[in-house]
């Protein structure tokens, strides 16, 4: 059998052997895939447990989660979209992603592996596949990213009703403005510099000026909300388990 | 009762447990979801102080002697309110029933109120037990654990036309207090099962009865938020905010407090410790010691008095149960808490008796 390329949880990184595809880019690949009530990378959660890949290119990915009874359809969504980023790796030819110590590990490992959807990998108990489900927390995560670029604003002093005014190319370039694009462009909204900065995540309509002020509070509470379930998620995960994930990060 | 710099605060412990969910009540074939589950509870007890851990053999199971150690003797509760989970699928006994706890608090007079629970899975059989446990134990309130496993099913809606059948009933019975818990499934399970919109259709649909949402709706807080600041009878359950946030992330603490108290208030907010899950002496002590933070950060959050913290550590959830509080603990500006009076009449004997 031929050693793997392996990132290991914790130290660093042994070279790869020359000629054996790199663990590196899956790495690369797993930080795109987010929780997504937390709008986080998995990575930098700490969720990654391993991600190895052989001579042969079989890619093995290993996920943990906070709690053995984390949400399955969230958990679900994180093992599916892992599969799917490191299934689309050059060199890859087959990928395996297994989710560790959850109650519905078997249903979700074999239904990614089986490529057989939610409703099918949990017989009788879903009516819909997950993209509804993803698009409402998009929004959440909208609203969240909203925040983020406006509290600098209005700390700033900006007026809430002259906030309506501008466009997404008004403002300084910032890795919070690109995320929340990206978020948009996800969810089919306006996200180009002409864009209109505060607009209603259900509809991409621009918020009426009377409602400005609620939205934004909204919008505060909402991130506030996130960021605070990603502080006990990464507090009962730590419990669980002493070491770090893969491209773990401390909370931003 | 606690007392800091000449205040006195009748503390009320608004959510705790008796659970016993050691080996020996694991159900044959569920040994997994049993083991799960309290190695669950036992990791948010990690997000506490170092010095309150307890081992796992420990907090699986605890005596009565603990209990009353931790929560009355040192942990300055007054009145604590039983909120049975019972999750008989992967206990044998229950994890912590009505009967467990009435049990337990038969020993110690005026110190407990005995909720129950109902699940309207159960049909017809479910609502001759609620019946029998209010007739029995005299409940004035019911945990509901909507994400409980039940022949197959992985949870319910509050606005299933089911539940309606066990809301009337029980509001015939006289319950007054829904207790809310959510939980990570739900049927079905492709929906969110941390949604709190099925509370907000019954708040509007049952004006009379109160509903306390535990552990604030967390994870989503925000929705409990639009929510509740919407409805006169919706309350926050601080379990978990409190024991889960204010040593663990104190910044993240002071802003789910400013954001529940901006919109829910603090007429609204009750105090549950979750014991055994964390125990109440670091919460009552830190939660009175609290201070919303000067920072430009938090400016915009409404601040926290001393009369706030009375009616969030007792006096809102003494009013929800008719608990009856000596005068020198009440507000002494006259000021009553925003609680509904919904049981009305005297103040009766609170804790109602097992016998």
């Amino acid at each position: 059998m031929t050693a793997p390329a392996t990132v290991p949880a914790r130290g660093g990184d042994p070279p790869d052997p020359p000629g054996l595809p790199n663990a590196g880019p899956l790495l690369a690949a797993l930080e795109t895939v987010r929780d997504p009530e937390l709008d986080e990378p998995i990575t930098s959660l700490g969720f990654v447990a391993s991600c190895t890949v052989s001579a042969d290119g079989d890619a093995e990915v290993r996920l943990r989660l906070p709690t053995y009874f984390c949400a399955p359809n969230f958990a679900y969504l994180m093992v599916a979209d892992a599969y799917d980023a490191v299934s689309a790796l050059p060199g890859v030819h087959q990928a395996t992603v297994v989710l560790e110590d959850h109650f519905a590990s078997d249903a979700i490992n074999g239904g990614v592996a089986a490529q057989a959807g939610f409703i099918a990998s949990f017989d009788g108990e879903a009516v819909s596949e997950l993209h509804g489900l993803r698009a409402a927390f998009l929004r959440k995560a909208v609203m969240a990213g909203t925040d983020q670029v406006c509290r600098p604003l209005l700390a700033a002093g900006a007026d809430p009703g002259g906030l309506l005014e501008l466009t997404l190319g008004d403002l300084p370039p910032s890795a919070s403005l690109e995320r929340l694009r990206q978020r948009r462009a996800e969810l089919g909204l306006p996200a180009g510099d002409g864009a209109p900065l505060v607009i209603d995540p259900a509809t991409g309509a621009r918020v009426s000026p009377d409602a400005v002020p609620l939205h934004l509070q909204r919008a505060r509470t909402t991130r506030i909300s996130i960021e605070a379930n990603g502080g006990i998620c990464r507090g009962m995960l730590r419990h669980r388990y002493d070491s770090s994930g893969l491209g773990e990060e401390e909370q931003r | 009762m606690y007392e800091k710099n000449g205040e006195k605060y009748f503390v009320v412990d608004g959510h705790m447990h008796y659970w016993n969910a050691a080996p020996d009540n694991w159900v044959p074939g569920a040994e997994q979801y049993a083991k799960g589950w309290i190695e669950c509870f036992h990791a948010y007890m990690g997000l506490g102080p170092p010095e309150t851990h307890w081992t796992l053999e420990h907090f699986q199971k605890y005596s009565e002697d603990d209990l009353m150690k931790d929560v009355f003797e040192d942990g300055h509760v007054d009145v604590a309110v039983f909120q049975p989970t019972y999750l008989k699928e992967w206990y044998k006994e229950g994890f912590n029933t009505t009967e467990r706890n009435a049990e337990m608090g038969k020993h110690h007079p005026g110190r407990f109120v005995y909720n129950t629970r109902f699940d309207p899975r159960d049909g017809d059989e479910g609502l001759k037990a609620l019946r029998q446990n209010v007739d029995t134990y005299g409940s004035k309130g019911v945990k509901l654990y909507t994400a409980e496993w039940n022949n197959g099913s992985r949870g319910y809606k509050l606005s299933d036309p089911g539940a309606y059948r066990f809301l009337e009933a029980a509001q015939e019975m006289g319950i007054k207090n829904i207790h809310v818990h959510k939980g990570p499934t739900i049927w079905p399970l492709d929906k969110d099962a941390f949604d709190v919109s099925d509370v907000d259709h019954c708040a509007t649909d049952f004006p009379d009865l109160n509903f306390i949402v535990e552990h604030t709706g967390l994870p989503r807080i925000e929705d409990f938020c639009f929510m509740a600041t919407q409805e006169p009878n919706v309350y926050a359950g601080l379990a978990v905010v409190i024991g889960g946030l204010m040593h663990a992330r104190p910044r993240f603490f002071a802003k789910c407090m400013g954001e529940l108290l901006f919109w829910v208030g603090e007429d609204k907010m009750l105090f549950g410790s979750d014991y055994a899950i964390w125990e109440p002496k670091w919460q009552v002590e830190g939660f009175v010691d609290w201070k919303m933070p000067d920072s430009e950060e938090y400016a915009d959050y409404p601040r926290l008095g001393t009369d706030g913290k009375k009616k969030i550590l007792g006096l809102n959830a003494a009013k929800l149960y008719g608990i009856d509080v000596p005068a020198e603990y009440q507000l002494k500006n006259g000021g009553t808490p925003g609680a509904h009076e919904v049981l009305g009449g005297e103040p009766e004997e609170h804790a109602a008796s097992g016998a």
